[in-house]
């Protein structure tokens, strides 16, 4: 789209309004909530596990178009992956934000964060339910960093 | 041409961007040529530190700056300029209050602030009665955002040492009826402060009409430079109090085991202060002073309730805040069903439209009215129909693009 609003195509408001994954699980085994200071947007992401893998996932998301698309992404996606595919993914999204033209082929829904590279200040907003899942994931395991 | 475009001539910003919509004031106003100017030309002709210079680049910075305090005092009506302290912003004025006023609060001694309050007026109290064992009392607000005074009663009491509240809320706009917030706190014999942050750009001040003891305000949201701010204080209650910075310039005299303090303002200044700005300021409020504040409350108020109507009348928006524009600055929060104010302000932004959107830095208020988060248009005296126009238009379009 020529009117620079590329970022509200059709595909991110479907994934956002989809909202896969916005539940609570009964019992998790790794628990993360995320604020984003700047804006008040919120994010509560749970997962069960079996042997280091998601075999449930849901979130509680409090945010902009943006926010809830990513977590639906995740609540989507999430099942069957562990730590490093997590953060694999993570990585992906902020290499697209930073600039980098291509999805890679695992993550090809990535792509529609894309036209957000042009927005720092929007870079938070798909990125906090990523990092809330990776929080969650290292709240089990272990991992401090 | 319209008085706002005479005025808007002199906002380089504006100027250099005709097309562009900026109702986002309450963060920061624009810069007025006058303040710009004045930066330019002390930096460039008189910039050196003040105090104890000799040379004729310290004297100069020393008389640009005792003049700065000089002309903030009369835009305040203060009594003198030893009143002025000149700060980086309303934040750090109001930490000041926090730390040296807090200093002389023992243990049970109660501060009321209000659930309206911006963060800089929140988050200082909440320190200071972690730290030094103080109650923080909070004064709610009525379900359109506005100070309830008929929990005042209830909520002062004689161990209630001080009422810090703001001016004007930076998200409903809603003005706070001081008189009777000063009447209720003087019963008790507690002090009073005001955050004066987002009136000063709506014109001068009286701090002895007032009838407060403290006011804050930064440079940034009256049309002066960034990094510059005040505190005014009534002397006899400044002079009572212990410094809270240490360093250069606050001090009377630093033997090997002690240091005495400088007398007001100095003893608050610690370290180089923001000369330049200071400057920048001043000249900024001089500009102030010179116009007619009867006719731009008038447009004021006029935009903000064109914004106002025209906003209700797009299906789903709901307005934060009193109803009409009586008892409210011209600024207008909104929410809208379904969609998230980071959105809106995102579409709005390709529209030539400046706002912001989120939670203001007032979670607390936002909790109080029910949101999470909402748009803000703030208008300031370069604004004019057109702009409600098109945030009138902008908003509707956002709808249709987020929808």
């Amino acid at each position: 789209m020529s009117d620079g609003l590329e970022l509200y195509q059709d595909a991110i408001k479907r994934l956002a309004n989809a909202a896969y994954g916005a539940s609570q699980l009964a019992s998790a085994d790794g628990e993360a909530k995320l604020n984003n200071p700047l804006c008040g947007d919120r994010v509560v992401m749970q997962v069960a596990l079996s042997n280091g893998h998601i075999t449930a996932i849901a979130h509680q998301t409090k945010g902009c178009l943006l926010c809830k698309a990513a977590a639906s992404l995740l609540g989507a996606r999430g099942a069957g992956l562990d730590a490093a595919a997590i953060d694999a993914a993570t990585d992906a999204l902020e290499a697209l934000l930073h600039g980098q033209a291509a999805a890679p082929a695992d993550w090809p829904e990535l792509a529609m964060f894309r036209p957000a590279h042009a927005y720092p200040s929007r870079h938070k907003c798909a990125l906090l339910p990523f990092h809330a899942l990776q929080a969650a994931m290292r709240s089990r395991i272990g991992d401090t960093r | 041409m319209s008085e706002a475009s005479v005025l808007r001539a002199g906002f380089p910003l504006l100027a250099a961007n005709p097309g562009l919509h900026y109702l986002d004031s309450a963060a920061t106003a624009q810069i007025h040529r006058a303040a710009l100017d004045a930066v330019v030309c002390h930096e460039t002709l008189s910039r050196a530190n003040v105090l104890r210079g000799s040379h004729r680049l310290a004297e100069a910075a020393d008389q640009a700056f005792d003049a700065a305090r000089r002309r903030v005092a009369r835009f305040l009506n203060a009594n003198s300029a030893e009143e002025v302290i000149f700060t980086s912003g309303a934040t750090a004025a109001l930490n000041l209050v926090a730390h040296a006023f807090g200093a002389t609060l023992r243990p049970g001694d109660r501060v009321l602030i209000s659930q309206a309050e911006h963060h800089s007026n929140f988050v200082p109290w909440q320190m200071l009665r972690d730290r030094a064992g103080i109650e923080l009392d909070l004064l709610p607000v009525t379900a359109s955002g506005e100070l309830d005074p008929a929990a005042l009663p209830r909520l002062l009491s004689a161990r209630t040492r001080l009422v810090a509240v703001t001016q004007c809320s930076n998200v409903t706009g809603a003005w706070t009826d001081v008189a009777a917030i000063v009447a209720a706190a003087r019963r008790v014999g507690a002090k009073v402060l005001l955050d004066g942050a987002q009136a000063v750009q709506h014109g001068p001040q009286d701090v002895r009409a007032l009838g407060i003891d403290f006011y804050a305000f930064s440079g940034h949201k009256c049309f002066g430079p960034g990094g510059v701010g005040v505190l005014w204080g009534k002397a006899e209650v400044l002079a009572a109090l212990p410094p809270f910075l240490g360093g250069g310039g606050m001090i009377d005299e630093v033997a090997p085991q002690r240091s005495t303090w400088a007398e007001l303002p100095r003893r608050f200044e610690a370290g180089t202060p923001p000369i330049a700005q200071a400057v920048g300021l001043a000249s900024a409020l001089d500009w102030m002073m010179a116009l007619d504040w009867t006719d731009i409350h008038a447009r004021e108020t006029r935009l903000g309730a064109q914004a106002i109507e025209g906003l209700l009348r797009i299906p789903g928006v709901r307005l934060l805040g009193p109803a009409g524009t009586a008892a409210r600055a011209p600024i207008i929060s909104f929410d809208i069903a379904g969609l998230h104010p980071h959105d809106v302000c995102q579409v709005l932004d390709h529209h030539q439209l400046a706002l912001r959107g989120g939670h203001h830095c007032a979670q607390p208020l936002l909790a109080a009215l029910g949101v999470d988060a909402c748009a803000r248009a703030s208008f300031a005296l370069y604004n004019d129909e057109a702009d409600v126009a098109a945030l009138i238009d902008g908003v509707a379009a956002a709808v249709r693009t987020l929808a």
